[in-house]
């Protein structure tokens, strides 16, 4: 069996860009020309090392492995990309689907690199079969592609390596020696192998397979072994194609576009019950889903995406492409149930899906599915950011340290509970935390306002306090407790820490306030 | 503070109570005013009903009296309240994962309220301010609200005015203990609760300590401390 890698150099700096860039530049010559971002200087970096760099920046002496130092002291104007192998792989992913649209059954070996099995002679030869590729990698955007023809998987690979680029290297059937012998054995991707290799005398891969098998398999490991096999005329290693995602997406057109929600919802319906029967026939679940609505204004396309706490039922999907169509019309200034632009397709794309016996039904608690369905309607006359249940969060003030998270939301970003938060207030947390603080005024004995020193000396005691549009006499006081909160942003340091006081008031009710350069306000109230 | 019943024959009872409501809906709406979960520091001076409006004058109190059904499995709502402390909720004992707030229902509360009353066994609510005033709510509309209630076994706790309320209760006699003048940390509370029905004299029970409940009070190490006392 014959087998195409296709290797994609520097990948990483590749997915960089296009990512810095927004997506790919299509145009191929643009990308070839010498002011385009490829063509310029950059390196991806991890743990302050290069790891990738581009073919201009080798030019200029920048290598892999280099600290960065020292690559911008050869380089002044290289770009430093930071390290995401998440990124690579979720730009390569567009590359395996064009080249799953030539031959299914391609093998991911790493973001970058590919194989493929031969599709024989359906293209034609080989080399046309190669050119077929690189033209389609091209138009996606990969400019610099090779392609390396061989029977086994390492020849491919390194004849890939030894191909210019958009150009193909066949190995003649059996040939694979011949490429082989002449490659130093820093092709060995082991480190280790490599430096007991050259420590041992063996330069070449030519002189490896002069050493028998038994011996290299016992001193070299599993790895090298097999590329002896390979120099041997024996390929060992198979590859595991991938096989592709289902598409779980659903889309409806609309033609004539529409402008109502109601018309859009009502005829998006077949559609929702059709995703979710898709989902179920599978055994899924969707937790996550995207709702992409196409407009004939600006922008085209609004998306949104949205979580649910358990699983989109084909109502719960409904309700939220109705938020979205209601929150669209109220973001462009046109009334509610009006559009600021006629629809013209729909498209639900579920992004995170569960195996569904992951949300079975308990046989206690869980929701009400009569309250869900109840606060969902609640949420549909009020709005959807206007039904909110409360969570508890990490924090210092009783305001930080709890959230209000829309009814149907996951909460997400919050900060974490535990280990106790150093400075925040002890004892019993107040009844009444303000949305907004409350101006608050306090004075001392002779009836001047109390002044608070940045290190918390208080120019008078507390003796009455002004909240809630009332004086009263203050029976006790603790504080100050400092708190330097958002120290790094600009002015902070002119304006000192926060002072936070309890006051207890004549009529037994107690306040947290805060003093900042003189100015009082009450952010929780106890009572 | 749990909510433990007292014996395992009351939990039994207290639990086919609640299977027999289950299994026959309509029962509720027959026999007005099934008994909820009231909070055992209340429960010498009130029995909190179903279909009963308590009138109450402090978040505290509120949140005392939602903590009775919440915990034993009910759904509490929050109409008008955009001051709800969460922690001290769920330091009283309320479920938070089983709370739904809605701080600002604009106009549209009377509605908003009405569809909670349908979905939560514990309503509370504050009528918004009209021209700084609480505005006063028509008697026809209070008794349409209290006849949902009965029908859906609900109580309903308010904060400002309201027409002929069950019960109404007030925290008196507050003194908070810890603080001093410069030093300490709030600690604990006692107070008076008095429970007025009608034009009956009011009913007080003593509160001890309310206001740690299941919080760590002044546990030093992780805590802010405080500076200096005032100078001058």
């Amino acid at each position: 069996m014959r087998v195409f890698v296709v290797w994609c150099p520097d990948w990483p700096v590749v997915a960089a860009l296009w990512e810095a860039a927004g997506e790919p530049s299509v145009d191929g010559a643009e990308a070839g020309s010498a002011d385009s971002p490829s063509r310029r200087p950059a390196a991806v970096f991890a743990a302050n090392r290069v790891v990738a760099c581009t073919a201009t920046a080798r030019e200029l002496g920048v290598r892999r492995g280099m600290r960065r130092r020292d690559a911008q002291g050869r380089c002044p104007e290289l770009r430093v990309l930071a390290d995401a192998p998440d990124r690579d792989a979720r730009a390569f992913e567009p590359v395996l689907a064009v080249l799953e649209e030539l031959r299914p059954g391609v093998a991911l070996l790493r973001p970058g690199l590919a194989a493929l099995r031969s599709p024989g002679r359906y293209y034609g030869d080989e080399e046309a079969t190669a050119a077929v590729v690189a033209e389609r990698l091209v138009r996606a955007g990969v400019w610099d592609v090779r392609i390396g023809v061989a029977d086994d998987l390492f020849t491919a690979e390194q004849a890939a390596r030894l191909a210019r680029p958009q150009e193909c290297r066949v190995v003649p059937p059996g040939g694979a020696r011949e490429l082989l012998a002449e490659l130093p054995v820093e092709v060995l991707d082991d480190a280790d192998a490599v430096s007991l290799l050259r420590r041992l005398g063996i330069e070449s891969l030519g002189q490896l397979a002069a050493l028998p098998a038994p011996d290299v398999r016992a001193r070299f490991g599993l790895a090298v072994a097999r590329v002896h096999q390979v120099l041997d005329g024996v390929d060992a290693q198979r590859f595991a194609p991938r096989t592709p995602p289902p598409d779980l997406g659903a889309e409806v057109a609309f033609e004539p576009a529409l402008d109502s929600a109601e018309a859009i919802c009502f005829s998006a319906r077949r559609t929702v019950e059709r995703l979710v029967a898709g989902l179920t026939e599978r055994r899924l679940v969707c937790t996550e889903l995207c709702v992409e609505v196409r407009t004939e204004g600006e922008p085209p396309v609004l998306a949104r995406t949205w979580l649910h706490p358990r699983w989109f039922s084909a109502a719960d999907v409904l309700d939220r492409l109705r938020y979205q169509l209601a929150g669209q019309g109220a973001g462009q200034g046109v009334g509610l149930g009006t559009l600021g632009a006629a629809v013209t397709g729909v498209r639900f794309e579920p992004l995170t899906v569960v195996p569904e016996h992951v949300h079975a039904e308990g046989l206690w608690g869980g929701t009400d599915a009569r309250v869900e369905r109840g606060l969902a309607r609640l949420q549909g006359m009020l709005g959807h950011d206007r039904v909110l249940q409360p969570v508890l969060q990490g924090g210092r003030t009783p305001a930080e340290r709890q959230a209000l998270v829309p009814w149907g939301q996951r909460p997400t970003g919050l900060r974490p509970v535990e280990p106790a938060w150093p400075g925040r207030i002890l004892g019993p947390a107040p009844a009444r935390v303000f949305p907004t603080p409350w101006p608050a005024r306090v004075e001392d004995a002779s009836g001047r306002p109390v002044l608070v020193d940045e290190r918390g000396a208080l120019s008078g005691e507390p003796v009455r306090l002004h909240v809630e549009d009332r004086w009263q006499p203050v029976v006790g006081w603790a504080g100050p407790w400092p708190a330097e909160t958002a120290w790094w942003e600009p002015g902070a340091a002119q304006r000192g820490p926060v002072m936070r006081f309890q006051l207890v008031g004549a009529d037994g009710r107690a306040w947290l306030i805060t003093c900042l350069d003189g100015a009082w306000e009450a952010v929780a109230g106890y009572e | 503070m749990t909510i433990a019943p007292t014996s395992r024959a009351d939990e039994l009872a207290a639990l086919r109570q609640r299977i027999a409501r289950l299994e026959r809906p309509g029962l509720a709406a027959a026999e007005a005013g099934v008994e909820l979960v009231t909070h055992p520091a209340l429960a010498p001076v009130l029995r909190l009903r179903a279909g009963g409006t308590y009138q109450v004058d402090s978040t505290t109190l509120a949140l005392l009296l939602m903590a009775g059904p919440s915990r034993a499995g009910a759904w509490s709502a929050l109409v008008g309240v955009d001051d709800l402390g969460a922690e001290a909720a769920a330091a009283w004992g309320v479920e938070l994962s089983r709370t739904v707030v809605v701080p600002e229902p604009g106009e549209q509360w009377l509605e908003a309220l009405a569809a909670v009353i349908d979905l939560a066994g514990l309503v509370v609510v504050r009528p918004p301010l009209l021209r700084g005033r609480r505005a006063p709510l028509a008697p026809s509309v209070a008794e349409r609200l209290s006849a949902r209630l009965r029908e859906r076994s609900a109580a309903l706790v308010v904060q400002g005015e309201w027409p002929r309320c069950t019960a109404r209760l007030r925290l008196a006699e507050v003194a908070w203990h810890g603080v001093g003048h410069g030093e300490g940390l709030l600690d604990r509370r006692h107070a008076v609760v008095e429970v007025q029905r009608g034009s009956a004299p009011p009913v007080r029970v003593r509160l001890e300590g309310l206001g740690d409940a299941g919080l760590p009070v002044g546990v030093g190490r992780h805590g802010a401390t405080p500076l200096r006392k005032a100078a001058g």
